[in-house]
């Protein structure tokens, strides 16, 4: 009697989880079977489109890495990463570390200030933003997204790092000055080196926040060899007035799956920053 | 370095360091995210377009003509409706994802990698994995209905044509970008409430099980209002997320058929970056401060209630 | 080795008066004991002769300098922190060495320092490990080595031994002791205990919401304590105290004994109530009230298990206490005042 409730419990667990990998995941197989499909195959309204009717191809992928500017996004996306999480590592770090440390009644409400200008969307600013950079001549340059990113970035990143500090115990750092390093020195030899986690954190969302961003890249970059893989790939893949699936799904999976595999491991700071303290 | 100085230099003055240290990401976020702001005000109190970014006081102009907009005012509708029906149906589902979620099995790397995909990879890119879900000939989801005999016979339930149309059509166009924000939301809301359902001390529910409480009887009863403030995280940055979205409708719609699915935040950016009109499309994007700053209001209670337990 | 004064010292927290005019001096070599109850501004005044906080007012002096001023990597004291504050990221031997590092003493040199400081605590073999690998006892004597690695001319210490276990904490209460006489330095000590303060200490410093009480030797503190809380803090269990008249007369629980036992000329003699009696095995602890004072006169009886006289809880005994074993105080300032009953 037990083993078959058990058994019955465990079977409706599965059932439940299979329904939300499905959910979720479909978009993602979708996209494996048309980077794969060939295209006699993939338009034809009549076959099994879940499956391989005619033995797969490699060319949708050939045409996106030799035909489109797919690697140039792939590039410029690295870039733009790699420069936002260093401005989010310089601004953020001395920010957070100095509101969790040594601002006292006002570091609470200056904290949660900083972690409110997040909510600020940046549906709101980009037009407003974009004058800005017209103004700096920066139209299509990737100095442009480089300065916008962290708007988000920064907020978010010096609100996580502060849980991060708070974290390590003030008499670490308080031996530290006694044994020979001013308060800046403590800092930079004690507490850095303790925050590596977060500091890796920082980098890691710096560069998928980055990465995931539309409305910026499409609002200042029109011209195609500028623009990152959020835009480039649904922008540019497309000939005419007509959406090249193969191409466009090989670059959309590509795109994503990396970033999502990191991501993953990170998930649950990244979550942490948004409980509030509401989760001890 | 050190040993050398005998008085304490400004780097140990924890006072003067405090200000220095913190004053670049404030003058940065001052620069960037409040001027901006205040521009946004600005512009939607003139005549600016971005041709002539000179502009002079226009008053109010902006936000009477756009509450006088029809498309305006379905915009706003829409924004409340995809907002709040998605994320109802995200608090419930990310519940029993949750739930199952925290129980042990074999694999479960692997099941929270997939599950999680919808957030953790460029929504730009998912929403053209759906694009081409939702396509108006090779729709997958047409092709099972066709051949479960729904569709494309005459007097077939879902219509003698051989496709739906998903996002050719008002109602429909709505439910699939609804779906979308519901697949995109969901592992966020999902991961929020396990980290409140793994809060619980085990403890409190060895003790409720002791006193007979055991499957929807518990939920309802321990891990429900426990979680309580948690869930309403999950579902106040849902509806953040949702309400100023805009990459979902481009891309999907791109606001049709006939605006049918247009928002605040696409409708901003086809008046005011393609329609080139500043002011317009600045007056429309402050319509969603004021739901910004409730929903702000309200995480700032929870924080500080959080606080205090 | 280092004279430490403090003139003057106040420290305020937002509106909290963490430590009131405090000034002390401890000489050169001196094992100095801070003892008070927990929250009195012990670690606040550790903290501020270390130059890790910054006074309100007053004045810290090393050597007879002025070192309000100095920050604390260049005032040459040593602290080991109530929680040892052992850099998790390092070994043991880095944990040792991070002084010297930062004094930039030559690597070849600081590696013998290191060795020596660590075979001083006998934790020679334990210097690859990290601090999470460590027993308490064995991060307590890391942290020991890491304040002796570099000469310093004061030690400061900050309840090292409380995160110990019972055992442990009175063998390594001797050894800190045998060592701080080894290498004379100047040391002050923090506890709440008063065992340990009455064992370690050259003289100790009372000290009660933030300001000092008394000082003195243990023996002089123990047996005349300046005032009803210095009284009440010292000795298990502590002085009994009973109201006479403007005054309350204080005797230690050891002189309160039966009368039998003390010489009739001097002595000053009570019917004792007897409510309770404990058997500790080396001694009885009797609890009880003076006969016609009821409730208000509550005091314990200390008899050695030498003393085979039998008492009984629910019966009155006569007890007496040697006149010269009296203290007295008065009753509005706890102040003690010299002279003799009334
Ligand atoms: N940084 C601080 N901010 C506010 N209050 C403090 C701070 N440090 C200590 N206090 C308060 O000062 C008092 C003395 O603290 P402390 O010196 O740590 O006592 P102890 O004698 O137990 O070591 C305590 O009441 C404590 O709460
Ligand atoms: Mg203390």
């Amino acid at each position: 009697m037990a083993g078959i409730r058990k058994t019955a419990r465990r079977a409706t667990l599965y059932g439940r989880l299979s329904a939300f990998v499905v959910f979720s995941a479909f978009p993602f197989y979708w996209m494996v079977i048309a980077t794969f499909k060939r295209d006699h195959d993939l338009y034809a309204p009549a076959n099994n489109p879940f499956v391989f009717n005619e033995p797969p191809t490699l060319d949708h992928l050939r045409t996106l890495l030799f035909d489109t500017h797919f690697l140039t996004y792939l590039g410029n996306t690295f870039r733009v990463g790699l420069a936002v999480s260093a401005i989010t590592l310089l601004l953020a770090v001395p920010a957070a570390y100095s509101l969790a440390r040594w601002a006292k009644r006002w570091g609470e409400a200056l904290g949660i200030g900083i972690f409110l200008t997040y909510l600020v969307p940046s549906t709101i600013l980009f037009l407003p933003l974009s004058r800005f950079t017209a103004g700096w001549g920066l139209q299509n340059s990737l100095w442009s997204l480089i300065l916008v990113y962290p708007t988000f970035t920064v907020p978010f990143c010096t609100w996580l790092l502060m849980g991060f500090f708070k974290a390590i115990p003030r008499d670490i750092e308080e031996q530290a000055m006694v044994d020979g390093l001013s308060r800046l020195g403590a800092l930079v030899r004690v507490v850095l080196p303790l925050s590596i986690s977060g500091l890796l954190t920082v980098v890691v969302f710096s560069f998928t926040l980055s990465m995931h961003e539309f409305i910026y890249a499409l609002t200042f970059i029109s011209d195609s060899a500028a623009k990152t893989v959020s835009i480039g790939v649904p922008t540019e893949l497309v000939r005419g007035d007509v959406f090249q699936w193969g191409p466009l799904m090989a670059g959309a999976l590509i795109a994503s799956i990396p970033v999502a595999v990191v991501y993953t491991f990170f998930l649950d700071r990244f979550v942490s920053g948004f409980t509030m303290g509401a989760v001890k | 370095m050190t040993g050398q100085d005998d008085g304490g230099g400004i780097r140990d003055r924890a006072g003067t360091l405090a200000v220095l240290m913190i004053a670049p990401a404030i003058a940065y976020i001052v620069a960037m995210i409040g001027v901006p702001l205040l521009l946004a005000i600005n512009y939607s109190l003139s005549d600016a377009t971005t041709g002539d970014p000179v502009h002079h006081y226009a008053g109010l102009v902006n936000y009477r003509s756009a509450l006088a907009d029809p498309v305006f005012r379905l915009a706003l509708k829409n924004t409340f409706v995809f907002a709040l029906v998605s994320q109802s149906i995200v608090i419930v589902l990310s519940r029993v994802l949750a739930s199952a979620l925290s129980m042990p099995f074999r694999g479960k790397w692997a099941v929270r990698f997939l599950i999680m995909l919808p957030w953790t990879a460029p929504i730009a890119l998912g929403a053209i994995g759906w694009l081409w879900m939702y396509d108006s000939i090779y729709s997958p989801f047409d092709w099972l209905y066709r051949r479960a005999g729904l569709l494309g016979k005459p007097g077939d339930p879902f219509g003698p044509m051989t496709n739906i149309y998903w996002l050719g059509r008002p109602t429909l166009a709505m439910a699939s970008v609804v779906i979308v924000h519901v697949w995109r939301l969901l592992p966020l809301a999902t991961v929020i409430q396990l980290a409140g359902l793994s809060a619980i001390p085990g403890e409190i529910l060895e003790a409720a099980e002791i006193d007979g409480a055991r499957g929807w009887r518990k939920a309802a009863w321990i891990t429900i209002p426990l979680t309580l403030p948690i869930i309403g995280i999950a579902f106040l940055f849902g509806i953040i997320f949702t309400f100023t979205d805009m990459t979902i409708v481009y891309i999907l719609t791109r606001g049709g058929p006939v605006n049918a699915t247009q928002v605040l935040a696409t409708w901003t950016f086809f008046k005011g970056i393609e329609g080139g009109d500043l002011a317009q499309g600045a007056a429309i994007s402050l319509f969603m401060v004021p739901v910004l700053a409730g929903i702000a209001a309200l995480l700032l209670r929870m924080a500080r209630r959080a606080e205090v337990t | 080795m280092a004279r430490v004064e403090v003139r003057g010292l106040s420290k305020r927290f937002g509106g909290f008066q963490a430590l009131d005019e405090v000034g002390l001096t401890a000489r050169e070599g001196e094992f100095l004991v801070l003892l008070g109850p927990s929250g009195c501004g012990k670690t606040t005044l550790l903290r501020l002769i270390a130059g890790i906080e910054e006074p309100s007012r007053g004045e810290v002096l090393i050597d007879g300098r002025v070192v309000n001023d100095v920050p604390p990597r260049l005032r040459n004291v040593a602290m080991v922190f109530q929680s040892y504050a052992l850099y998790p990221h390092m070994t043991v031997r880095e944990n040792i060495g991070f002084p010297l590092k930062m004094h930039h003493i030559p690597k070849a040199a600081a590696a013998g320092k290191v060795e020596e400081a660590a075979g001083m605590f006998g934790i020679g073999g334990l210097l690859d490990r990290r601090p999470r690998e460590l027993s308490g006892g064995e991060r307590q004597r890391v942290a020991l080595a890491r304040a002796v690695v570099r000469n310093p001319s004061v030690f400061l210490l900050d309840e090292p031994l409380s995160n110990l276990d019972a055992k442990l904490r009175v063998s390594a209460r001797e050894e800190l002791r045998r060592f701080q006489r080894r290498i004379g330095v100047t040391t002050i000590y923090v506890t709440h205990d008063q065992v340990e303060a009455m064992g370690l200490g050259d003289r100790i410093v009372v000290m009660n919401r933030g300001s000092i009480r008394q000082v003195g030797e243990p023996r002089e503190i123990y047996e005349r304590p300046a005032d009803t809380f210095v009284a009440g803090f010292i000795g298990s269990p502590p002085m009994n105290l009973v109201e006479q008249g403007d005054r309350l007369v204080g005797f230690r629980p050891e002189r309160f004994l039966p009368a039998a036992l003390t010489p009739k000329a001097d002595a000053v003699a009570w019917s004792f109530d007897v409510t309770w009696v404990e058997d500790l095995g080396a001694e009885r602890l009797v609890y009880g009230t003076l006969g016609g004072k009821a409730s208000e006169g509550r005091v314990v009886s200390r008899i050695p298990a030498s003393v085979p006289i039998a008492i009984e809880a629910g019966r009155a005994y006569p007890f007496s206490v040697d006149r010269v074993d009296l203290r007295w105080f008065d009753r509005a300032t706890g102040l003690r005042t010299e002279g003799g009953a009334p």
